[in-house]
């Protein structure tokens, strides 16, 4: 066992430094920026002093390593931020005040979290379910009718961008049909009923496409796996080809699955962003987006990095899982 | 027939022969015998060929797409395109764009050629990078190695679509927008190949006529080029194959979110993002770049599918995933 | 009634006939083996007996009666019934048989409970009794453990146990030793035996050894091309075979009691020092020599020394055998002698020169005849490397050594343009012969060149090896861990064991008065191409296992 709490720790350590080093490269990518900071901060008809003004306020004259020392004081320890006329403290999970709003990032991130939390686990639940189902079915009946059929589907799936389902989606179900009216968030707190009628829709597009994904990459997975020599054994000493396919066949190909969830998992990040916005979902996608727009780099740069830390999470997760499926892997 | 083959058929797993330099004849029968696959290349040979003609095109037509036309919008009814079928005629193949009038198949083409050369150039930066940085890791020594993979993970673990959006946002808009585009995409896109290069080196590297390569007195350089990189290639490919159709939503989805291809510039994407409130008035103005964009990536996609099977039959599978690294545990 | 009776039987994969009208029968409790090399249609016919053909496309004809079963008519349920239950069948690789992801004892209640709807509780301690029964130490605690934390053996016992747990009438082995060290199958050989005596099943062993054959069964059954060739009692047949196949089959069979066959015999027999076989050694100078090797793998804690502290000589014109068990080193030793390893500790000297890296006149033939040669160039191409990297430019003088070196390998000269793949495993291995003489070496390093071969290939590239190092005056290295083909083309022999070296000496000497008591327990357990001399060994065996 203490070799399986060695492999725990390694992956967590693993993790943080990812984490770490994920925190630098954004950091520096985002504030050695062609542009400068504090002209596009302070908006085109700013004068010369005015700018001036805001580069001291931002500390912009410091070396980039203060900076990030700074930017990482705050994160640790939280950081008092002064406003002009009145100073804000910025507690501790700190990633700075917005150049627009001022308000504080961490606070923002925390009022759109739920959202695309929301967002991103129902569709998960989704995308593995169908993926899982249809890719177990197929190969299961290959050969078969329902196995071209299936396949067909799967592929027409993976090739329909996010954008593209959901507006389809919307169009035909809500405007065409008026099946759903045009999704608007509920809190799952507030009426779990609404949330997940108003999510519905927003879960749908963003768990085909995945959900198409799984299903070929299941189907790869079985098929291969069944035509190993455990199979072989089991088949040769009478075990039921249901048995066969549920007990043996299944447990070795999921192991990939569980691979490919984690790796997916920023993809789908990605598609929430589309999907938030294009369903008007207040969400860290759609908050993103908006602060893309208007240059704000902490808000950027404070979303990117919690992206990414659900993101490496996710691998650590997957990693785990893996490893308590196949134990070799730890020993590897 | 070789030993190993008739062992391989006695036992009925059907193992493929080594693939051999003869390998691209087979590879075209191969891919010959799926006809889906050729039915994909065909509609993709269309497509860029559409694309490069895009100006002799719009000249048959007599239109270019960036010129408006208030004349042809009822600006009354907020933009809607006068006449049937979103202005549909003789002058306007495919109608005109709500609003401004401009010529929807003008923007069409034009958009096919951002759109497929935009991700080409993405796929080839990322081939580039992801090539050069997986075989050095795995010829390098153990600190080259640990570092570049280590670099490797974390590009792995950036959610493209969210950097390349994040990214897009800071670069002066003086930058020709497309071929910014395609190099953000590439800078961040190329970890799972530089994985995948990586373990394949890797196993290359331990086979018995790379150590032969060395009993014959080559250097390292003379055995990269003449023993690994021909091995390289099919994973390569297949895995090319894979990313060049995802590149395409990538640039699309940037676009239609506002922060890849800009106006007047027109994409697929970027016509997507209004067209919603218009599909009643002109529902061409959906469907055309949605259809466009879903052929193209259907047409990919099958014919990455059908390189990957008349490549290696039985890797095809494994690749799918570019986890290269735990299914070496595994096994 | 037969346990098995087998009638006309036909098996075609597409347009391969596997097996080509095949008829024989088996009594209840009889052992028969199946002897073939490969493509012999051997394998085919033991999967045929559980209905394994079903829904694979293969196209089978003749009738397969098993243990009352009629396998070809019976429904699918009829042959479940039959399969593990009647008839059960134990695989090649214990690994890859076994599903990784379940505890072993789980996996043979599985099957047992599949057959005799007993409870849970029931079938798992079923499962601990058979895995007792097949030796498997502290059974309880080790059913809980899943197949990769046993060893080979142990993995082949727990397949075993999984045939024997529902009481079959007839056990199917296929090649169950194949992928096991020397040890651990007289081990596993024994086990079947002393099963096969308790319980009176019927056995069925499918095997390329003719060794293991006469170890283990009753009759033999000699295939090729998927028809019998020669059926009798394995005592008759291997003392006098009566078809010529076979006797050319025993011929190839290398053994280990006999001395090196003088045909054989090395440079040094031309000479007076011939003799004694070990007579080489002595006058003739070192070419290359070992001093303290070591190598370690892994770092911290994991570091392990695959080699430790060996040290050798190889004089001109001698065969140096190099015999141990998987895992003892022998290939890594190899490898650093011809410099493709970096040692840890200790050097090579070549002609007394310490030397770091490659050396064209240290030359290695490889194991595998698929991965030795890129599947990507001609065999011309890979033949002319050593003569290019040497900088030769004329392609004409090339082409023509090129052609001289297929042509003393036993190749045409037509073979030049040909790709790796339109050869066979032995043609293979005679290119990579050709390849390591194109640098002319002084010393060639064969790490396992025959064990992936038949036999009576493997005899044939033997006997080319011989011939080109009496002409050349070469020096040999004989990596392998078979250890009648070692002591066949050996002047000297030296035994490792977990990296060291535990004796060494002229190879009459090592094989006939083993000193080490490791070296007595590998000789011991040969198979011997003799029935009666086989029972002798392995009440031998037994002997100090009781005390």
């Amino acid at each position: 066992m203490s070799g399986f709490g060695g492999f725990l720790l390694r992956r967590l350590i693993g993790a943080l430094v990812t984490l770490l080093a994920i925190s630098v490269i954004v950091y520096v990518v985002f504030y050695v920026t062609p542009g400068n900071v504090a002209q596009i901060t302070c908006g085109p008809r700013c004068s010369p002093a005015q700018i001036q003004q805001v580069a001291e306020q931002l500390h912009l004259h410091d070396p980039l390593y203060v900076r990030y020392w700074h930017f990482l004081e705050g994160l640790v320890a939280g950081q008092d931020y002064s406003t002009g006329t009145s100073v804000q403290h910025c507690s501790a999970p700190c990633l700075g005040l917005s150049y627009q709003s001022d308000q504080q990032v961490t606070q923002l991130i925390l009022t759109k979290l739920p959202v695309s939390l929301s967002l991103v686990f129902g569709a998960m639940v989704i995308w593995l379910v169908l993926g899982v189902g249809t890719g177990v079915l197929s190969a299961w009946r290959r050969g078969r009718l329902t196995e071209r059929l299936l396949t067909g589907v799967t592929l027409v799936g993976v090739a329909t961008p996010v954008f593209v389902i959901g507006l389809v989606l919307m169009i035909v179900v809500c405007g065409q049909l008026q099946l759903l009216p045009f999704p608007q968030y509920v809190g799952l707190t507030d009426d779990p009923e609404q949330w997940a009628w108003n999510l519905l829709l927003p879960w749908l597009s963003l768990a085909l496409i995945e959900a198409a994904a799984f299903a070929r990459l299941t189907r790869s997975s079985m098929l291969e796996t069944l035509t190993e020599d455990h199979i072989r054994t089991f088949r040769a000493y009478g075990v039921g080809e249901r048995a066969v396919v549920a007990r043996h066949a299944l447990r070795g190909a999921l192991a990939p699955v569980i691979a490919l969830n984690a790796n997916n998992f920023g993809s789908a990040v990605g598609g929430a962003v589309l999907t938030e916005t294009l369903f008007g979902l207040p969400g860290i996608g759609q908050e993103l987006v908006h602060a893309v727009n208007v240059v704000d780099l902490p808000v950027v740069v404070g979303m990117v990095l919690v992206i990414g830390f659900f993101v490496v999470v996710a691998n650590a997760v997957a990693d785990v899982l893996y490893a308590v499926a196949d134990r070799r892997v730890v020993l590897a | 027939m070789s030993e190993a083959l008739v062992a391989a058929e006695v036992a009925g797993t059907g193992v493929d022969p080594v693939p051999a330099a003869s390998g691209a004849r087979q590879f075209w029968r191969r891919l010959r015998a799926q006809r889906a696959a050729l039915v994909a290349g065909a509609l993709v040979a269309l497509l860029v060929l559409v694309a490069l003609a895009a100006p002799l095109l719009t000249a048959l037509e007599g239109q270019d797409p960036t010129t408006y036309h208030p004349a042809l919008v009822d600006s009354a009814r907020g933009g809607v395109p006068i006449g049937s079928f979103g202005g549909i005629g003789g002058d306007h193949w495919l109608g005109v764009e709500p609003q401004t009038g401009r010529d929807l198949f003008a923007r069409l083409v034009y958009g096919a050629r951002v759109s497929l050369g935009v991700a080409l150039a993405a796929t080839v930066v990322q081939v580039v990078i992801g090539v050069t940085l997986g075989v050095a890791a795995a010829l390098g020594n153990r600190w080259v190695d640990q570092l570049l993979s280590r670099f490797t993970d974390i590009i792995v673990a950036m959610p493209l679509m969210i950097m390349a959006l994040a990214l897009l946002a800071i670069v002066p808009s003086s930058f020709p927008r497309p071929v910014l585009v395609a190099l953000v995409i590439g800078l961040i896109g190329w970890g799972n190949i530089a994985k995948i290069v990586r373990a394949q080196t890797l196993t290359l590297k331990e086979l018995d006529y790379v150590a032969a390569a060395r009993l014959s007195g080559w250097g390292t350089w003379r055995i990269a080029r003449r023993e690994l990189l021909p091995g390289l290639a099919a994973p390569v490919i297949t895995y090319a194959a894979l990313l060049a159709p995802s590149n395409i939503t990538v640039e699309a989805a940037l676009s239609f979110l506002g922060v890849g291809v800009k106006p007047p510039t027109p994409s697929w994407g970027q016509m997507l993002t209004a067209a919603d409130v218009w599909y009643q008035a002109a529902p061409q103005y959906l469907l055309l770049p949605a259809g466009a964009l879903f052929l193209t990536v259907l047409a990919l996609t099958v014919l990455g599918d059908g390189v990957r099977t008349a490549l290696d039959p039985r890797a095809a599978s494994r690749l799918r995933i570019g986890t290269g690294r735990k299914r070496e545990a595994r096994a | 009634m037969s346990l098995v009776n087998v009638t006309d039987l036909t098996v075609e994969f597409g347009s391969l006939r596997a097996v080509d009208g095949l008829s024989f029968t088996l009594e209840q409790g009889a052992a028969l083996a199946l002897v073939g090399e490969s493509g012999s249609g051997k394998s085919t016919v033991a999967a045929a007996l559980l209905g394994l053909h079903r829904g694979t496309g293969a196209r089978v004809a003749g009738s397969v009666e098993v243990a009352g079963t009629d396998v070809g008519a019976a429904s699918e349920d009829e042959l479940r019934r039959l399969r593990g239950a009647k008839a059960a069948m134990v695989f090649q690789d214990p690994l890859s048989s076994l599903d990784p992801y379940y505890a072993i004892g789980d996996q043979i209640a599985e099957v047992y409970r599949v057959h005799t709807r007993a409870s849970r509780r029931a079938a798992r301690a079923r499962a601990v009794e058979v895995l007792d029964r097949v030796g498997i130490p502290d059974a309880v605690r080790r059913s809980r453990s899943r197949p990769h934390e046993f060893s080979g053996g142990m993995r082949q016992r727990a397949l075993i146990a999984m045939a024997l747990s529902c009481e079959p009438d007839l056990l199917i082995a296929d090649e169950p030793t194949t992928a096991l060290d020397v040890t651990v199958q007289a081990q596993i050989l024994d086990l079947l035996h002393t099963l096969r005596e308790e319980t009176g099943m019927g056995l069925l062993l499918v095997t390329h050894d003719v060794g293991v054959a006469a170890e283990s069964v009753d009759d033999v059954l000699v295939m090729r091309h998927g028809r019998a060739v020669e059926r009798g009692r394995v005592g008759a047949v291997l003392a006098a075979p009566s078809e010529a196949y076979t006797r050319e089959l025993l011929d190839a069979v290398p053994r280990v009691d006999a001395p090196r066959a003088r045909t054989q015999a090395s440079l040094a027999s031309s000479g007076s020092l011939a003799s004694s076989g070990s007579g080489a050694a002595g006058s003739a100078e070192v070419v290359v020599e070992a001093v303290g090797l070591r190598r370690e793998f892994g770092r911290g804690k994991r570091a392990f020394a695959a080699v430790d502290d060996v040290s050798l000589t190889i004089r001109r014109g001698e065969t140096l055998g190099i015999v141990g068990e998987s895992g003892s080193g022998k290939t890594t030793l190899g490898r650093m002698l011809v410099g493709l390893l970096e040692p840890t500790a200790g050097e090579v000297r070549h002609d007394g020169h310490a030397r770091l890296g490659v050396n064209p006149a240290v030359q290695m033939v490889f194991q595998d005849p698929v991965s030795s040669l890129n599947p990507r160039r001609t065999v011309g191409e890979s033949i002319a490397d050593p003569l290019r990297a040497r900088g030769e430019r004329d392609e004409a003088r090339i082409r023509g050594r090129v052609r001289d070196l297929l042509e003393r390998v036993g190749l045409e000269a037509a073979h030049h343009d040909r790709y790796p793949h339109e050869f066979s495993g032995g043609q293979r291995q005679r290119v990579g012969i050709a390849r390591a003489l194109a640098a002319d070496p002084r010393v060639i390093v064969c790490d396992e060149p025959v064990s992936a071969l038949d036999v009576t290939t493997q005899a044939q590239v033997v006997a080319l090896l011989g011939e080109l190092q009496r002409e050349l005056g070469l020096a040999l290295v004989f990596v392998a861990h078979d250890l009648a083909v070692v002591r066949q083309v050996s002047d000297r022999v030296a035994v490792m064991r977990r990296g060291r070296i535990v004796e060494s000496g002229p190879a009459d000497e090592v094989y006939d008065t083993p000193r080490d008591p490791y070296t007595r327990q590998l000789l011991a357990a040969v198979p011997a191409l003799d029935p009666e001399a086989a029972t002798r060994r392995r009440t031998a065996r037994r002997e100090p296992a009781a005390t």
